[in-house]
């Protein structure tokens, strides 16, 4: 519960923090909320001899209407998400998603960039840029590149991202009036989701699963399901499909498949497949 | 007459904690002071082969770092424990840090003391222990086989086997002539606390002449002080402990920990002030755990209903040594498989093993949620098996009123009862005949949410305790308080208590009844506690006993006060003192109302003895040690609304009733708030909370990312009333409440959930009631 010691520097640009990253190598992690990396520290789980703060690249944390979807500042936290007018309006999965990240405290420190680079399988934030197709943004030493969500998350807290390269923004397409439906199912309000359930239905129902396998997963069957025609209820049947769930004291692999088939269907059945 | 009691007055204690300014252990500053940090071992059962400090000793900041051989000079006598259960009782060697063997995972190795905090965690990687593994032992029934003998100079896992058999044919006559019998397996989980504030210690020596005090984050500062003096062979004169704002306890702060006496023997060796702060991992594996229990419960029961026999075999899980009071706790509810109910034939016995895991002790409850849990889960059996409902089977079997004393099966007196308009009341606010219509409904429909009302008529063991019954239970130590009371010259009073508040408002409260007693407004009122230097005699705060013996300490204080007073203004007056009499804070003289002497006077009389009645000391003080003639009984029903999804098997809690009585209430603003936060740690034991082990001893649960303590957000509102049936044992009236919400919460919440799935064969779900367990009983009566 007391961290090893540790450097710190903060970064005042994205240019910076990129460069500190080059400079730094593997010692280092990136600061921005915290609320994933301190808890890891104080256990000694991690024990980065760098910790590069970027919380305070402000012009980092912005919600921004691009046309055909919306531009979100990495560093935007979870509560000025939740209570975004314009992603309520045009993306209100995310504004939704937003508000059950753990508690209040977490939601005013925790950014969307962090939750993604971390890509934890049991967040919420990552299925849900899954299920909308999304779009995400790296700048490293040779520049910026984009990476599609679906290419994004590559193993157990694993991404794309380069060692060297930050995540500067994420880009959501714009889905107002779509069906959409979000199953979180856990045990107290501020826990990881045991299985979660994104569902978007807009045009093509896309549909992303938490915590049912390494990394957040697509429900790849239940997509093709549906778009040969298959009935929520049908569809949702298909839901563990290909999934290697863990095992943990809330949950056997077993009753995750149970629950995903079940949290599935709710998912399509709200969304109005 | 004032009448202050009974006032819903806000808490004093509250504006210095919500503001974070109240100041516990972790918050003093003390200059100079040396840091411990303990070295804990990774495995549950081992041979130490050897242990090299070198690393750590050249660690950057490292003072000196010390195995318990090193150490082994230090202590008088090994770590106490407050009771002998029977004379046979095994007791393990337990002494601040192990030498040779390690018997859980969290027991101390070894421990370092560094210039800073950070200094001496970060030189415990280079303590390096070789351990010879041996087999663990973590469950008690594999425990009882002694296939693995943890301690082998005890010859066996079993401490005790306490019988309550006051006539054991009856009950077997009682079984083979019985309508209806039940037999239920419930086990008990084990339970971690989690105060919000872990624990602390700091001790610091005086330049001169050998005294120490140690802070300590504590709920019995006056104990701890003997047990020191006996433990570490210091003069009990040269110990001074202070309980500075301690941060909740629930029973865990109940206790001498290795901690404190380190602290307290390396200041001494040092001659330094030495400090320690628990991090929540280590709380969560080594300050003591609640619960741990294995129950086997059988009734029998005639033709309509009525109970005839209750019969009870408990294990009982130690852990791998005995902390303060860990052999008491299932004995302290050995007393209560009885319930509220009028059952002639008893049978308790318990058998304490060893485990290889944390040590269990004294948590909110203590034994008594235990007995609760057990009778109001088979009371439900027996209504199901009988087709009758839980409410009724209830009524049936109630004791009938009694208003002093009702001899128990069990061999104790219960003070007071009325146990039937407590789950009247609670019925008709919950909306009983509605609910049992909506579930019907929801049945008929095919509804896969299915609605359950869990019914708890709890009955606990409160007021601890009469000093010769404690002697007769095997308890080291009595069970009076202690209390002083001071009416300044000024007029003000000060109280001098021997409890020992870490969150139950004893400031207000005890204010309250100097207040009501002596007629001043409360807030003239102050409460000094939690300091052997200020309060040197007092019993402390567990068990509920704070107001029902504290609270009644200050009360007969301030009748001595009064008989004083009473002398010294009618000699003032210059009338006999059977013509004055006492009300609204003055003495007045019958028949002659315009003729007073205000309290605040007779003080000033007596700070002055210019003129007091010849052979009279002067000040207006007394002092008072009261020692209860019987227990307090506190009883009440509550009622717990689930839905359950039988898709998912998650719990819903919908609504919540409590209706407690705990006597004559002094403020029942601090009623609810000690009735709502023990409905949450009972609700937490139903629903949330398991310290889980896996099968090498290995806690699975020592963050609270993975313990679920419950939150505001898990809970429904809680709708909370009260019957008023005063205690004859104690001139207050009052019961105590501490510990009723625990006591009552977790099963109206089981019986809720087996209430709303009986329909589909679910009969029992073990706790905590984890959606996977619901869902996987589901299944499993589905299969059956």
């Amino acid at each position: 519960m007391i961290p090893a010691a540790f450097d710190y520097v903060r970064a005042a640009s994205a240019e910076e923090a990129v460069s500190l990253l080059t400079q730094h190598g593997d010692d280092a992690k990136l600061l921005a909320g915290g609320h994933s990396l301190i808890p890891l520290m104080k256990l000694r789980l991690a024990s980065p001899a760098v910790l590069i703060d970027v919380a305070r690249i402000s012009d980092l944390s912005y919600i921004r209407d691009d046309g055909d979807h919306i531009a979100i500042g990495a560093l935007t936290r979870h509560h000025d998400i939740e209570h975004s007018d314009v992603l309520k309006t045009d993306v209100p999965i995310l504004a939704h998603v937003a508000g059950l990240v753990g508690d209040p405290q977490v939601r005013h420190r925790g950014t969307i960039g962090g939750s993604l680079a971390h890509g934890d399988p049991a967040s919420d934030l990552p299925a849900t840029v899954l299920a909308l197709g999304g779009t995400l943004v790296a700048r490293g030493p040779g520049g910026e590149r984009t990476i599609a969500a679906a290419d994004f998350f590559t193993g157990f807290l694993e991404t794309a991202l380069a060692p060297d390269e930050l995540l500067t923004e994420i880009r959501v397409p714009k889905v107002p009036g779509a069906g959409w439906s979000y199953q979180k199912f856990n045990r107290r309000a501020l826990d990881w989701a045991i299985v979660g359930v994104a569902a978007v239905k807009n045009g093509h129902t896309g549909v992303a699963l938490v915590n049912m396998g390494s990394t957040p997963l697509r429900a790849s069957a239940v997509e093709q399901a549906l778009s040969q025609g298959a009935s929520a209820a049908d569809a949702a049947m298909k839901a563990a499909d290909g999934t290697e769930p863990p095992t943990d004291l809330n949950a056997s692999p077993e009753y995750r498949r149970h629950l995903a088939q079940v949290l599935v269907r709710r998912a399509l059945q709200e969304a109005g497949g | 007459m004032t009448t202050v009691l009974g006032q819903r007055l806000l808490r004093r204690e509250d504006a210095e904690i919500l503001t974070g300014e109240a100041k516990y252990v972790d918050d003093l500053a003390i200059p100079g002071a040396l840091w411990l940090a303990l070295v804990r071992s990774p495995v549950a059962r081992a041979r130490v082969r050897s242990i090299d400090t070198s690393a750590a000793v050249a660690s950057p900041g490292v003072v000196a770092v010390y195995t318990g051989e090193d150490l082994a000079g230090e202590w008088v006598a090994p770590l106490p424990v407050a009771l002998t259960a029977t004379p046979d009782q095994k007791v393990p060697a337990h002494y601040p840090l192990t030498s040779g063997t390690v018997n859980y995972v969290g027991d101390p190795v070894a421990v370092v003391v560094a210039t800073t905090r950070q200094a001496a965690n970060d030189a415990l990687a280079g303590v390096v222990v070789d351990y010879d593994e041996l087999p663990a032992v973590v469950d008690l029934e594999d425990s009882l086989s002694d296939r693995v003998v943890i301690h082998e100079d005890l010859g066996t896992n079993a401490s005790y086997t306490w019988p309550l058999q006051p006539d054991e044919a009856a009950v077997d006559a009682a079984f083979a002539s019985a309508a209806h019998t039940v037999k239920e397996r419930f086990i008990q989980q084990r339970l971690i606390p989690s105060a919000m504030e872990p624990r602390g210690a700091a001790a610091v020596p005086a330049p001169f002449g050998g005294t120490y005090t140690l802070y300590t984050s504590t709920q019995i500062p006056h104990i701890l002080r003997v047990l020191l003096a006996l433990t570490l062979g210091i003069s009990e004169t040269k110990i001074r402990v202070v309980a500075p704002a301690v941060g909740g306890g629930f029973g865990a702060k109940l206790n001498i920990y290795p901690e404190e006496v380190l602290c307290l023997a390396l200041a001494r060796k040092l001659k330094q002030p030495v400090r320690w702060t628990e991090t929540r991992s280590e709380n969560t594996q080594a300050s003591i755990h609640g619960r741990g229990q294995v129950q086997d419960i059988e009734l029998a029961a005639d033709a309509e209903g009525k109970v005839t026999a209750v019969r009870v075999k408990l294990i009982g899980d130690m852990g791998a040594y005995f902390r303060l009071l860990t052999p008491a706790i299932p004995i302290l509810g050995g007393f209560l498989y009885h319930g509220v109910y009028d059952i002639p034939n008893y049978s308790f016995s318990c058998t304490s093993v060893f485990t290889n895991l944390n040590p269990t002790d004294a948590y909110r409850g203590a034994g008594r949620p235990e007995a609760s849990y057990a009778i109001e889960r088979c009371m439900d059996s027996l209504a199901a098996q009988m087709g009758k409902d839980p409410a009724d089977i209830r009524r049936i079997n109630f004791i009938p009123r009694f208003d002093n004393g009702h001899a128990t099966a069990a061999g104790l007196s219960f003070d007071s009862g009325n146990y039937e308009p407590a789950l009247d009341k609670a019925l008709e606010i919950v909306g009983y005949e509605g609910l049992r219509k909506e579930q019907t409904q929801r049945r008929e429909s095919g509804s896969t949410k299915h609605l359950g009302i869990g019914l708890s008529s709890y009955m606990e063991i409160c007021g601890l305790a009469p000093s010769r019954i404690m002697a007769a239970l095997g308890a080291v130590a009595g069970g009076w308080e202690s209390a002083t009371v001071r009416v300044l010259p000024t007029g003000k009073v000060e109280v001098v208590t021997g409890t020992t508040p870490h969150g139950q408002a004893h400031e207000t409260c005890w204010a309250m009844i100097v207040a009501e007693k002596l007629g001043c407004a409360p807030d003239d009122v102050e409460v000094l506690h939690s300091d052997t230097a200020i309060s040197p005699h007092g019993l402390d705060t567990y068990g509920s006993r704070s107001l029902a013996v504290g609270g009644t300490a200050v009360a007969l204080g301030c009748d001595k006060i009064i008989a004083k007073a009473r002398a010294i203004a009618a000699h003032q007056m210059e009338v006999a003192e059977g013509d004055l009499e006492f009300a609204n804070g003055a003495f007045s003289v019958k028949g002659t109302p315009e003729k007073t002497m205000p309290m605040a006077g007779v003080a000033f009389a007596a700070f002055q003895a210019h003129n007091l009645p010849d052979g009279m000391e002067p000040n207006l003080t007394a002092e008072t040690s009261y020692d209860p003639p019987n227990f307090t009984f506190p009883f009440g029903t509550h009622v717990c609304v689930v839905e359950v999804d039988e898709e998912t098997g998650r719990v819903d809690l919908l609504n919540y009733v409590a209706v407690d009585d705990c006597g004559n209430q002094v403020n029942p603003l601090i009623v609810e708030g000690q009735v709502h936060g023990g409905i949450v740690q009972g609700l937490g034991q139903a629903l949330f909370e398991e310290a889980a082990y896996d099968e090498n001893g290995n806690l699975l649960t020592s963050t609270l990312a993975d313990y679920l303590v419950p939150s505001a957000a898990e809970m429904p509102n809680f709708t909370l009333d009260s019957t008023v049936t005063p205690s004859p044992s104690n001139p207050l009236g009052a019961k105590g409440v501490g510990e009723a919400g625990t006591i009552a919460a977790a099963q109206a919440a089981i019986n809720a959930i087996v209430d709303a799935l009986r329909p589909l064969g679910v009969n029992d779900v073990r706790m905590p009631a984890s959606p996977q367990r619901v869902w996987t009983a589901i299944q499993e009566a589905k299969g059956a």
